[in-house]
């Protein structure tokens, strides 16, 4: 299943307001490095449900979200939980990588 | 067991992959789990591959070149290798994912990583300001003034390229004159957004959980001064991806796989090189992509004699 695609509209909602932690993977169409990564990104949603939400922002057609978040370098991928920002991660890492640095959230 | 297993994805694992698949040798090619496709997938246009007359974009080119090599039976593994063992007849690969494979023959193009400058703080400003990635990165450095580090063609495609974004891009380059190809050089040093600071080096990244500027030492006296930027994009080169297998493959003294004269062959018979990762000199995707065609017709020759 392809991640839901965030907008500044349903940012609040879809990732501000979730009761779980929400990934947030800042990408472009331009971006090679945010292809690569997708589909481990789409693994990782799939294999941990229950635990996580991850979904994405197009920095194109949302650039007031990448500039309220700080974004200069994609993927750039954001953890929210309760509301908060509580992790940034930059560039395509192997599954292996994302998983540990993610498995607070995971556990 | 397979007749051959080909590590990376990039043109000269792919032209291996063709080759070695149309002789019916139905290789399993490893293509990494997130830098599938290598260096290309960074790249935007590329106008030097021959038979694209328009040229095209080296993302589009990895993906047609990795069609071709599926057309022909190749199958395409998503996934990481993390230990290899090629010393015997048989070699052992395991991956990230825990499968392990053996095979006859092994192909290594692993290709390069990218070079860092080694600065302190230089991973923690990466991705606030310091970059590897122009085509990634540009677009949010619009109407902003960054620098390009490095005098080789990556340096000059990406401070022209950053040129559709920034306000000023500074070219920083540590001798008075530039490696890159002549035509590459004439349109940086035409660009009049670009402006080249000669003979210097970044000493220092400055910025407080974002880069702000930078020092420059002089390379001839020695002298600094500060440089204010919103953006650092770092292309001073790529060293050659052989952790995999430095502990059993002979390396050069510069650290590239060695292969006997001409051919792909390493010191380890039925281990093959090709690409970036025995290339010190000339590294490109078309010298890389007839580097892996080598590779597969040796690995062919050797599995017709084993």
């Amino acid at each position: 299943m392809a991640a839901k695609n965030v907008t500044t509209a349903s940012f609040q909602a879809d990732v501000l307001n979730n009761a779980k932690p929400v990934l947030v993977d800042f990408w472009a169409e331009w971006c090679g490095p945010c292809r690569q990564v997708a589909p481990v990104l789409d693994a990782i949603a799939a294999e941990y449900a229950g635990k996580i939400e991850i979904v994405k922002v197009n920095v194109d057609e949302e650039p007031a979200l990448a500039q309220q978040y700080g974004i200069v370098s994609i993927p750039a991928l954001q953890v929210f939980q309760g509301g908060e920002l509580v992790k940034q991660m930059v560039g395509a890492k192997p599954k292996p990588v994302l998983v540990a640095e993610l498995s607070e959230f995971l556990a | 067991m397979r007749e051959v297993i080909i590590i990376g994805s990039g043109p000269a694992g792919y032209t291996a992959a063709i080759y070695t698949a149309r002789a019916g040798l139905k290789p399993l090619l490893i293509a990494s789990s997130v830098e599938a496709g290598g260096e290309l997938m960074k790249t935007t246009e590329v106008e030097n591959f021959p038979g694209f007359p328009e040229g095209l974009q080296g993302p589009e080119l990895m993906a047609n070149l990795q069609a071709q090599a599926e057309r022909f039976g190749t199958e395409v593994l998503l996934d990481d290798v993390i230990e290899v063992d090629l010393t015997g007849d048989i070699k052992i690969l395991k991956t990230g994912g825990g499968e392990t494979f053996e095979a006859k023959t092994v192909i290594l193009s692993t290709g390069a990583a990218y070079r860092e400058l080694g600065l302190p703080r230089e991973k923690e400003l990466s991705g606030h300001g310091v970059s590897w990635c122009a085509t990634c990165d540009g677009f949010f450095f619009r109407e902003r003034t960054i620098a390009v580090v490095g005098g080789g063609d990556s340096a000059m495609e990406e401070a022209i390229f950053l040129t559709r974004f920034a306000a000023r891009v500074y070219l920083i380059h540590r001798r008075d004159s530039f490696k890159a190809s002549k035509i590459m050089v004439e349109r940086a040093l035409n660009n009049p957004k670009i402006e080249v600071i000669y003979n210097s080096e970044v000493a220092e990244l400055h910025g407080e959980g974002k880069l702000t500027g930078v020092t420059l030492r002089d390379t001839v006296n020695g002298s600094t001064n500060n440089l204010d930027l919103d953006g650092l994009f770092i292309a001073i080169g790529n060293d050659p991806r052989v952790w995999l297998v430095e502990n059993q493959v002979e390396l050069t003294p510069e650290k590239f796989i060695k292969v006997d004269g001409r051919s792909s062959r390493t010191n380890l018979p039925g281990v093959f090189a090709a690409g970036d990762v025995i290339d010190p000199t000339y590294r490109q995707a078309i010298t890389a992509a007839g580097s892996g065609c080598v590779a597969a017709l040796d690995a062919e020759h050797y599995l017709q004699s084993h």
